[in-house]
């Protein structure tokens, strides 16, 4: 997709002209623009400079950890050319001008905070600049060439005169905002591309940041009389509750309303304590809901046996199936992945206070487009009289872009009148998560006699993310948020997130598993699944091909140069070919996505007696282009592959009797501080276009954990978590 | 009533003697920084001191807190070693666990005779941080470790 914005639509994205009234959510609720006797100088959604000479940048995206406040900050305050001292950085509200222009809503997903916004930002921040000189040019009447804007100061050297930014504010209000502003030079930036401490680490630190489940009437004055809700919820996918005692809890002391709501059953008390003891009470009969025979092997069996019927053609490229039958040699193999669970440390919740004019959510959320239009659908309300304060996150994955938790909120606050907090259980969040997709796939591949790779033919089967929120977004049976890293629609928003290699035979097939399991996306969405397919049959090939892994993926990745340069990189960094010490296995494995090209190196060693896999050291190397602020970036990565080896050793979903079937951090393990790898991550230098980075870490690291597996042991497994049992399986059976 | 003595402070609340601490501090006291994740103590994310010892305050009732000595996140001071390293190592990333895992951290760092990083290290499996800053913390614990050092020499 082209970034260049054109006048209209910058207008549209940037709100430029448009005066926007915020109500900021943090602990200090202040907004420096409402202080009275206080000019404003507000020429866009972010940025307001008032007459004291402090300048407050709103971010519309959410903050989970990823630095987004920082980094968006330094790029308005770069071009601005402020200093970073008199900044003040708030999470906005929702609002039209803070959509992305990429996404269309104001979500933080896709990695894509820096691919919708850099520009955008950039030239907020230099209209600001542009105007602040006018202003001053204007007061000194001297040419606007003549004045420098310097640390929120303009300056006219020539008379030595200076105007700080709080003194022109008022001036520069008056002016028109210019639509298409001078950029900076790359070597003129300041902050940009410069290690900055992040913003909300000093109040993360001190125990003061306000996440989601820390909204109440100590910190919001609005909430007095607040209620804590827990909802008991169906224990099945479609199980609807049969008979629970209301009695017996509304007997709980501090319980004041027991009702039932779409979602289950809500107990809504004084105290978070009572509301537990009462969800407790009721001891609901459950009916067993649409599907009770179902647990892991029902699902595997099922998606498996997909594999053998005809599916949806998804993208075709010469003649696959005749290269195969041609082919002097041919691989086929067949991968699973079964769903992992988002397990943010904060669970799912919502406080909400509907009010016959208002509507107030307090909310963890990552979509404050998708918060407001149901808030606004369930109370009636118009939508500008719907207040989203988006809350510190405590920890996303994508799970708060499905914001199913704040529906009930609104409900329950409706009907009592009052404001209410409710709460997700550990047991509610991990049993009522939208799953990683789960994804079975068959892939056949063709060698010639020299080796070279001809083709290669890919059938997959997933549950379908977006078949039970928004079927319009499935195409003629496919639906692409499954395929991202194998495939994506033309003009995708998620740029190149598809297989990189150039095959000339290529034919891919898309099936929709049957199952009423709910999904969504979940760090790098299906890239890590469909990554590891590529990328454990990438290294099936070599092998087949009598070729070093890394030489045969540079062979068939041909014109691809960012590909090629972080494989190089990684390569060289982690001493591929070199000796690994005895009894360690080495692995590789590339992936792109959102605009990203990343690749690793595992080293691990395998406790043949126990099964038991060691991680020793990952080694990555990123090429997204223009990097803003590199400490988050590589704390990215290395959050991004530590999650990654988790789910490669540890993590599956466990379901019973039509259910979920895991319910807290004792039966679906994380991984823990010992079992922590070292982590290398170099920077591949680059001026393309700007990518993403949240989720570039994921992708790679599961199939580099099998293939280096392969590497120590001779035996491939084509199906994480490797736990213990899986490789002494597999062990014995070779 | 029950009484409790919470970071220097005496406070009187009103509620049963089965009530999880964690629900108190948070609910009762607007002591919001210990968090609740897990409801078992498998995590570590409501951890606070109790008579200078880490305990998981999700699974111990005020009950049995009575006339103890609680310190939370709130009460420890900003100038902490433990605090500082964190800020300097930049060791959060959404934070969330880490009022618990400072508050592990800063009572095994109290301890006599002083633990070296490395026996600190070790005794951290017991908590979860789901976005991965596990290697920060490691580093935030060395760090915490040298300022404590410096500040006993002083």
């Amino acid at each position: 997709m082209n970034t260049t914005i054109s006048r209209r639509s910058f207008l549209k994205i940037t709100g430029l002209t448009i005066a926007v009234s915020v109500t900021p959510f943090g602990h200090t609720i202040l907004n420096a623009s409402e202080k009275k006797d206080l000019k404003t100088f507000n020429p866009n959604v972010w940025l307001h400079i008032t007459s004291d000479n402090k300048i407050t940048i709103y971010i519309g995206n959410s903050e989970m950890g990823q630095g987004v406040l920082t980094a968006q900050s330094m790029i308005i305050a770069d071009e601005l050319e402020a200093d970073w001292k008199q900044i003040k950085i708030k999470q906005a509200p929702a609002a039209d001008a803070l959509k992305s222009p990429i996404l269309g809503a104001q979500i933080t997903v896709g990695s894509a905070s820096m691919r919708g916004f850099y520009e955008p930002l950039r030239k907020a921040g230099a209209a600001g600049r542009t105007m602040l000189i006018k202003a001053a040019a204007e007061t000194w009447n001297v040419p606007e060439s003549e004045c420098i804007a310097e640390l929120g100061t303009v300056k006219h050297e020539k008379s030595k005169r200076s105007l700080t930014y709080g003194q022109l504010c008022e001036k520069a209000a008056k002016l028109q905002v210019p639509q298409d502003p001078l950029l900076k030079k790359e070597s003129e930036f300041r902050y940009m591309g410069k290690p900055m401490p992040r913003v909300d680490v000093p109040e993360k630190v001190r125990g003061k940041a306000v996440y989601g489940l820390d909204v109440n009437d100590g910190n919001v004055k609005e909430l007095k009389g607040m209620l804590y809700a827990i909802i008991a919820r169906p224990p099945a996918y479609g199980a609807k509750p049969q008979s629970f005692d209301q009695k017996a809890a509304e007997q709980v002391k501090d319980v004041v309303k027991v009702m039932q709501i779409p979602m289950g059953i809500a107990v809504c008390a004084t105290s978070t304590d009572a509301a537990l003891k009462g969800k407790d009470a009721l001891k609901v009969q459950w009916d067993k809901g649409t599907h009770p025979d179902m647990d892991n092997a029902y699902i595997e069996k099922l998606m498996m046996a997909d594999l053998d019927k005809q599916g949806a053609k998804v993208h075709e490229v010469g003649d696959a199936r005749k290269a195969l039958s041609e082919a002097a040699k041919k691989v086929e193999a067949t991968y699973f992945v079964p769903c992992v669970a988002h397990a943010t440390m904060e669970p799912m919740n919502t406080t909400a206070y509907v009010q016959e004019d208002r509507c107030d959510i307090w909310s963890p959320n990552q979509n404050q487009t998708a918060c407001k239009g149901m808030a606004a659908g369930i109370t009636k309300l118009p939508p500008e009289k719907v207040h989203i304060h988006t809350t510190f996150i405590g920890c996303g994955l994508g799970r708060r872009a499905f914001t199913d938790f704040v529906p009930e909120a609104v409900i329950i606050s409706k009907t009592l009148g009052k404001p209410v907090k409710v709460m997700w259980t550990r047991e509610d969040d991990i049993r009522h998560d939208r799953f990683r997709a789960p994804m079975a796939h068959r892939v056949q591949g063709g060698l010639d006699a020299q080796g070279e790779l001809i083709g290669w033919s890919h059938k997959t089967s997933a549950v379908s993310i977006m078949k039970p929120v928004n079927p319009k977004a499935i195409k003629d049976g496919v639906d692409y948020y499954c395929l991202w890293g194998l495939w994506d629609v033309p003009d995708s928003p998620h740029w190149n997130t598809r297989i990189q290699y150039e095959v000339p035979n290529l034919y891919i097939e898309f099936l929709m598993a049957d199952l009423p399991i709910l999904c969504w996306p979940w760090r790098a969405v299906q890239n890590g699944p469909n990554a590891f397919a590529i990328e454990c049959f990438m290294d099936e090939l070599a092998h087949a091909a009598g070729k070093d892994p890394l030489e045969f993926r540079l062979q068939n990745l041909k014109n691809n140069k960012r590909a090629t340069r972080v494989l190089q990189t990684v390569a060289e960094k982690a001493g591929w070919g070199k000796p690994i010490p005895k009894g360690q296995g080495r692995g590789i494995a590339q992936h792109a996505c959102f605009g990203t090209w990343a690749a690793q190196v595992v080293d691990l060693s395998v406790d043949k007696n126990t099964g038991k896999i060691k991680v020793h050291r990952v080694v990555a190397a990123v090429d997204c282009g223009p990097v803003i602020n590199p400490g988050p970036l590589v704390e990215q990565i290395e959050g991004g592959v530590i999650l990654a080896i988790s789910t490669a050793l540890k993590e599956e979903v466990k379901f019973a009797n039509g259910g979920v079937a895991s319910v807290n951090f004792d039966d679906y393990p994380i991984l823990r501080m010992s079992e922590v790898p070292e982590i290398e991550v170099h920077i591949v230098k680059s001026t393309d276009k700007i990518g993403g980075i949240g989720e570039l870490g994921v992708p790679p690291l599961a199939p580099a954990v099998a293939n280096a597996f392969f590497n120590a042991t001779g035996v491939r497994i084509r199906r994480i978590p490797l736990t213990p049992k899986t490789v002494m399986d597999a062990m014995k059976k070779t | 009533m029950i009484s409790l003595n919470v970071n220097g402070k005496k406070y009187k609340v009103d509620v049963p003697d089965d009530v999880m601490l964690l629900w108190v501090l948070r609910d009762h006291l607007k002591l919001t920084g210990t968090k609740y994740s897990c409801g078992i103590g498998e995590c570590g994310s409501c951890t606070v001191h109790i008579n200078g010892k880490a305990e998981r305050s999700c699974t111990i009732s005020v009950g049995q807190v009575k006339g103890k000595k609680i310190t939370t996140i709130e009460g420890l001071p900003d100038s902490h070693p433990v605090k500082k390293a964190w800020v300097q190592e930049q060791v959060p990333q959404c934070g969330y666990c880490q009022p618990g895992v400072i508050m592990q951290v800063a009572a095994l760092i109290s301890q006599k005779p002083a633990p070296t990083a490395d026996q600190i290290i070790s005794k951290m499996d017991d908590v979860i941080c789901r976005c991965g800053t596990y290697l920060r913390i490691k580093k935030g614990i060395q760090t915490a470790v040298q300022l404590t050092r410096r500040e006993v020499k002083k």
